[in-house]
């Protein structure tokens, strides 16, 4: 019943909740800086002359985007080493991650170049630039200005659907929160608590990358 | 032990697939019913129920699916019921759909040029009437394509119900598994499943998507 909630017996067990929390926050920024990265390139192919591996990579988005989380997560920790392909839990969870983002973040930076008018390129041919540095100083940066926002909330998503790498054994926050509620049988407390750190965590998340976009971008977000 | 041939493994997921159709179709129709009443609220111009909606939003936009559904488990039994999965995993991913299709309704009809709704005023039209009979068409129009877009989500979204317990396609899955010990082709088969459900989808919000912004720009 409701009034036998017992939140005080979870003092004990802060130090577990921290811990796990401490390792989300990693996994979440380096698949972060990661998956955009990967997104870039991605992006530059995509926009760049239909050839095989833009094709390549279009395929791999599509898949991507059409998948659970958790299913791929499963492919990759229990399916790949019958190819021989042996990874840690720690490991799969941050290349599931990596692989996600890359791909939504593939079409969110592509949907920014593809609004980019063409006499932005036909002005850095015109003043003697390459191919790839037109892409990085000239149509990458107006790009990811315009698609900021959408790709933090993609960041944050990520963030959140990191919660499911629990389920292959790797210690996060909710690995954490399974551990306490099989041992004290507090479960609603438990994830209650939990749900509130991360709650605390994508709202810190935004204002955080938020504050980096108007340090890059100026004041507008 | 009983042997797998890769007809069984098919059919088993077969099987389980129509759990996960069944569960979007719950989910999303049961969070459309949760949303209109609310959309109407947000609409009106009281500012309490306005702030008590952008936290809804808030809670399960910024919050784990997973944790959401292990909420919903464990809550329901607070009160004495026993609680099935089904019931859980239904509740939790209507919730969470209501919170998403109240975003993209409340900006659809926010998109509207605000002179429609002084046009219908003019008119002597009631609130009722101008919901009804004029704003809500246009901005259905340009919450379609957002919302089959979404549909994706929602159908993604089943996959982690098999987390509490509940037999769906990632479920069966996982179960033909430990029974077979080929993950690469039952994962494989299971991806498969919701690429052939989500595809079709994501294909037609995106075909939306330019039809209506293309109706825009003349």
């Amino acid at each position: 019943m409701i009034g036998s909630l017992n939140f005080s017996a979870l003092w004990p067990w802060w130090p577990d909740l921290v811990a796990g929390l401490w390792v989300t926050v990693k996994l979440t920024v380096l698949a972060t800086v990661g998956g955009v990265a990967l997104g870039i390139v991605g992006a530059a192919l995509r926009s760049g002359k239909p050839g095989w591996a833009s094709r390549l990579w279009g395929i791999y988005v599509e898949l991507i985007r059409n998948t659970p989380f958790v299913v791929q997560l499963f492919f990759i920790v229990f399916g790949l080493p019958h190819l021989g392909v042996r990874m840690t839990a720690g490991e799969a969870a941050l290349v599931a991650m990596l692989i996600n983002l890359g791909a939504y973040s593939t079409e969110i930076i592509r949907a920014g170049i593809q609004v980019t008018p063409k006499g932005q390129w036909e002005a850095g041919r015109v003043l003697g630039l390459s191919r790839s540095q037109i892409f990085f100083r000239v149509v990458l940066p107006p790009s990811l200005k315009r698609i900021y926002p959408a790709l933090v909330s993609q960041c944050i998503i990520v963030m959140l659907g990191s919660s499911v790498v629990s389920q292959v054994s790797y210690e996060e926050l909710t690995f954490a929160a399974g551990l306490i509620q099989s041992r004290t049988f507090l479960s609603f407390e438990v994830y209650f608590v939990t749900t509130a750190l991360y709650l605390a965590l994508s709202i810190a998340m935004r204002q955080c990358l938020l504050a980096i976009g108007r340090k890059w971008f100026g004041e507008q977000y | 032990m009983a042997t797998f041939t890769d007809w069984d493994i098919v059919r088993n997921l077969l099987l389980a697939l129509r759990w996960t159709v069944l569960l979007s179709l719950t989910a999303f129709c049961g969070g459309t019913l949760v949303t209109l009443p609310l959309l109407l609220v947000r609409l009106s111009r009281r500012r309490w129920p306005q702030r008590l909606l952008r936290a809804y939003i808030e809670l399960f936009q910024g919050t784990p699916l997973l944790m959401q559904l292990f909420l919903a488990f464990f809550g329901v039994a607070l009160f004495g019921i026993d609680v099935s999965p089904w019931t859980a995993a239904s509740l939790a991913l209507t919730l969470y759909t209501s919170a998403f299709l109240l975003d993209i309704g409340y900006g659809s009809v926010r998109a509207l040029p605000k002179g429609q709704w002084e046009a219908a005023r003019c008119l002597g039209l009631s609130f009722g009437q101008t919901l009804y009979r004029v704003v809500a068409p246009q901005a259905l129009r340009i919450a379609i394509a957002p919302t089959v877009g979404f549909a994706v989500q929602v159908i993604k979204g089943t996959a982690l119900a098999s987390i509490i317990g509940f037999v769906e396609l990632t479920k069966a899955g996982t179960i033909l598994n430990n029974v077979t010990l080929q993950p690469f082709k039952v994962f494989g088969l299971v991806a498969l499943g919701y690429f052939l459900l989500c595809y079709p989808l994501s294909r037609y919000s995106q075909y939306l998507e330019r039809k209506f912004n293309a109706a825009d720009h003349h």
